[in-house]
């Protein structure tokens, strides 16, 4: 008689949840790779706007809005951007400073998926707040 | 890139003293990922922008660090709390370390 061979029921194909924790830990490496170790993520006073729907995976238009007065003692230091599942998880960074006035920065960028984009804003006292937009990609920018 | 790409500026051309302006620039540049591959399978060098810079006087009023998840002709919108009248320096440096720059008058009134 043959033994039984007991096969996995699971683990052989990634779960969804595994994927949205895959997604997790790539923002969490960036932003630790990009601030450094031991900080505190808050979640809210970032504002990440990008179309409900991108056509175009190859430009998708980005505006980041971070909630901060940019006077001389209280303003936006450091803004970082990370994609959930581009190949590279830094898409860019931005240095602001009292004198940018308003903590509203726009670009274009490329997504290889539909996915959560973070952005992650460093105020001038080291705290650390997030908030990010979801695009659905029709056409992705394959290999970014 | 060998030839000199376009650049293009969106800045007030004359503005109230405090008052925060938009500034929009753009650079023509393909922001070649390093993902891409060619009609031969071969794979296509990245070839990037990497940093950009506005100042005044000197002083940063806002930079950016590109990576290849930034689109082909990067643009970037931004503000600056316009406080005297100068030239703004709009410098941009590839990969390899080649600038591009291009300057706007602001009039502070």
């Amino acid at each position: 008689m043959q033994a039984a061979v007991a096969l996995p029921v699971s683990g052989l194909l990634p779960t969804a949840a595994a994927e949205v924790e895959a997604g997790r830990q790539q923002v969490e490496q960036a932003i630790t790779e990009f601030f450094g170790e031991e900080r505190r993520v808050q979640s809210g006073r970032v504002t990440v706007s990008v179309p409900a729907i991108s056509e175009n995976g190859y430009s998708v238009p980005l505006s980041v809005a971070v909630d901060s007065p940019m006077t001389a003692d209280d303003y936006v230091r450091r803004l970082l951007v990370v994609s959930q599942s581009n190949p590279l998880p830094i898409i860019a960074n931005f240095e602001l400073g009292p004198k940018a006035g308003l903590a509203q920065v726009s670009t274009r960028i490329r997504l290889a998926d539909s996915q959560r984009i973070y952005a992650i804003a460093e105020m001038h006292d080291g705290a650390l707040w997030s908030g990010f937009g979801y695009s659905v990609v029709t056409l992705a920018a394959c290999v970014i | 890139m060998s030839a000199q790409p376009t650049i293009r500026l969106a800045v007030p051309e004359s503005v109230a003293a405090g008052e925060v302006i938009e500034i929009k620039v753009m650079i023509q540049h393909a922001m070649e990922s390093g993902y891409r591959r060619g009609a031969l399978g071969e794979r296509i060098p990245r070839d990037i922008i990497k940093f950009f810079r506005c100042s005044q006087e000197g002083k940063t009023i806002f930079a950016a660090e590109f990576h290849p998840g930034v689109a082909a002709n990067p643009l970037l919108t931004f503000h600056m709390r316009a406080e005297r009248s100068g030239t703004l320096d709009f410098v941009w440096t590839d990969q390899a370390g080649q600038r591009w720059s291009k300057q706007a008058e602001l009039r502070v009134t």
